[in-house]
């Protein structure tokens, strides 16, 4: 592509309006909507920055997003093979399906039989709060299939949850994460999974790490890649199958 | 425009210090001296959003007006107790000595978070918070000594209205003063202060406010902003006359002082 682009200096005196441009910006072009090019040094500030913010405030969401796609770039490209050679992830490479409310038929899944990957995932939205439209969609990411693949990571975020059946408090993400950083081997999982039980108590940490860690991390290491799963075709199928077919542990 | 401010007016302020350095302050600082204010000073400060020099005008106008109650004090030693306690209470009322500013920006959220602040800080008297466009203040001709506009004007589609609107609102003897960003001709520092403008401001941006763009933009507006001799031209044409800058830092920041006579 055009990565080493020397830097444009289009706007100094020639009086355009500050209006965004799609073509030209800083470091190279526009790939996706919503794409800010980035030269190695803005990403390298940006990585630092984002990791210092989220640690000292939790509730910034968009900075452990940040970091994750200014650091992922060698494990982008390996989760993007992965799903490559695979029949169902090459699918999903191919027909880039979304989860977002807007394409989920939320009335049908909840009518589905309990224990079933749609009304368990349902449940848990519920039962948490939580939508699949929070995720924040890929800004940082110099590639355009690569920016799926880190977007569909994110979607599928909430199924992570359903399958390893966590709740969404800080003892759950951080369970959750630990599965993510050995799936994925995304920098942004493994810091997450390796900082975020510094805010928990000493008896939730007993916990996590006598027995939700390493069934977590048994669990990632056995399970075929979680990304190769065309979750929208498998609503109907129940949770305890479809974990069997990928091979993870019942959760403790 | 006024999107940029919107999302950016809660966290202007941290930014401000982030970007700069906390050295925002200090030419902030120089400006007010550079003003001088005497007691009974009436400033409008336009896109003044979060009270910056609002709030050092009055802290400048009531160390003066300390200083002189002090000085009369002084002089006040011969008199009988009844007179003096009167002359006090007088003068108590008076901490300000009439002086006012009047804070006016385009934004309501920048004029939020400037109330709000002055509410925290217990600044209460003198200080009063308009709506209004620069390009057409809601405002009398001939009616301010001073008007001022830090860090604001680069953002006016049309500067030269701007100008003639201060002209206009100018007392005649009143005087236009301007901070803002400008131009560094030495070209190492130049080097340096471009690499840290598009690098790392909008990064800072990122992280601290979550808005990369609105500093992008920022940034941008910064370096399409005429350079000092060409901005003076443009307040000489609005009909101001001794105007002068001068340059803090080489030049990253100019103040531009015109007046109305």
């Amino acid at each position: 592509g055009r990565a080493g682009l020397s830097r444009t200096e289009p706007r100094a005196r020639d009086g355009r309006s500050g209006e965004e441009e799609e073509e030209e910006e800083e470091g190279g072009y526009q790939l996706y909507p919503g794409h800010i090019p980035t030269r190695p040094l803005q990403k390298a500030l940006l990585a630092a920055g984002s990791a210092v913010m989220a640690l000292y405030d939790p509730y910034r969401h968009d900075m452990v997003a940040v970091l994750g796609e200014t650091t992922g770039c060698l494990a982008l490209p390996n989760l993007r093979d992965k799903m490559k050679h695979h029949p169902e992830g090459y699918r999903i490479l191919q027909e880039r399906p979304r989860i977002r409310l807007s394409t989920l038929d939320m009335a049908r899944l909840r009518g589905l039989p309990d224990g079933s990957l749609g009304r368990e995932y349902v449940r848990f939205l519920e039962d948490n709060k939580v939508s699949p439209d929070t995720r924040m969609p890929p800004k940082f990411v110099d590639d355009e299939e690569l920016a799926y693949v880190i977007q569909r990571y994110r979607e599928a975020h909430d199924l992570m949850h359903t399958l390893l059946g966590m709740p969404t408090n800080m003892l759950g993400e951080v369970v959750v994460k630990w599965f993510e950083a050995i799936q994925t081997g995304l920098p942004m999982c493994v810091l997450g999974a390796a900082f975020g039980p510094v805010r928990l108590s000493v008896r939730k940490l007993q916990v996590l790490a006598t027995e939700l860690v390493p069934w977590a991390i048994r669990s990632g290491r056995n399970a075929s890649c979680i990304l190769n799963v065309y979750y929208e075709q498998r609503w109907e199928q129940p949770v305890e199958s479809l974990r069997e077919e990928i091979g993870i542990f019942p959760p403790p | 425009v006024y999107q940029v401010f919107e999302s950016v007016a809660k966290k202007y302020d941290v930014m401000n210090d982030s970007m700069t350095l906390g050295i925002h302050r200090v030419w902030k600082d120089i400006l007010m001296h550079k003003m001088n204010p005497s007691p009974g000073t009436l400033l409008v400060d336009v896109a003044g959003g979060t009270g910056d020099i609002a709030f050092r005008f009055i802290n400048y106008v009531r160390s003066i007006r300390e200083r002189q109650l002090q000085r009369k004090l002084k002089y006040h030693q011969d008199l009988s107790w009844q007179e003096i306690s009167e002359s006090y209470q007088e003068d108590k009322s008076k901490s300000l000595g009439n002086s006012q500013v009047v804070v006016c920006d385009i934004n309501k959220e920048m004029l939020k978070v400037g109330k709000q602040k002055a509410q925290h800080l217990g600044y209460s008297e003198g200080l009063s918070w308009v709506l209004g466009n620069a390009e057409e203040l809601p405002f009398d001709d001939d009616k301010f000594d001073v008007y001022t506009i830090a860090f604001g004007i680069r953002n006016v589609t049309r500067i030269d209205l701007a100008l003639q609107e201060a002209y206009r609102v100018l007392k005649p003897g009143g005087r236009f003063l301007c901070l803002e960003f400008s131009h560094v001709s030495n070209p190492v520092l130049s080097r340096l202060y471009d690499l840290y403008s598009f690098q790392v401001i909008p990064v800072l941006g990122e992280v601290i406010a979550g808005d990369w763009k609105s500093y992008q933009y920022l940034v941008e507006s910064i370096r399409r902003f005429p350079p000092q001799e060409e901005f003076k031209a443009m307040i000489e044409d609005a009909g101001f006359l001794k105007v002068d800058f001068q340059n803090l830092n080489l030049g990253i920041v100019a103040i531009h002082s015109g007046f109305k006579l």
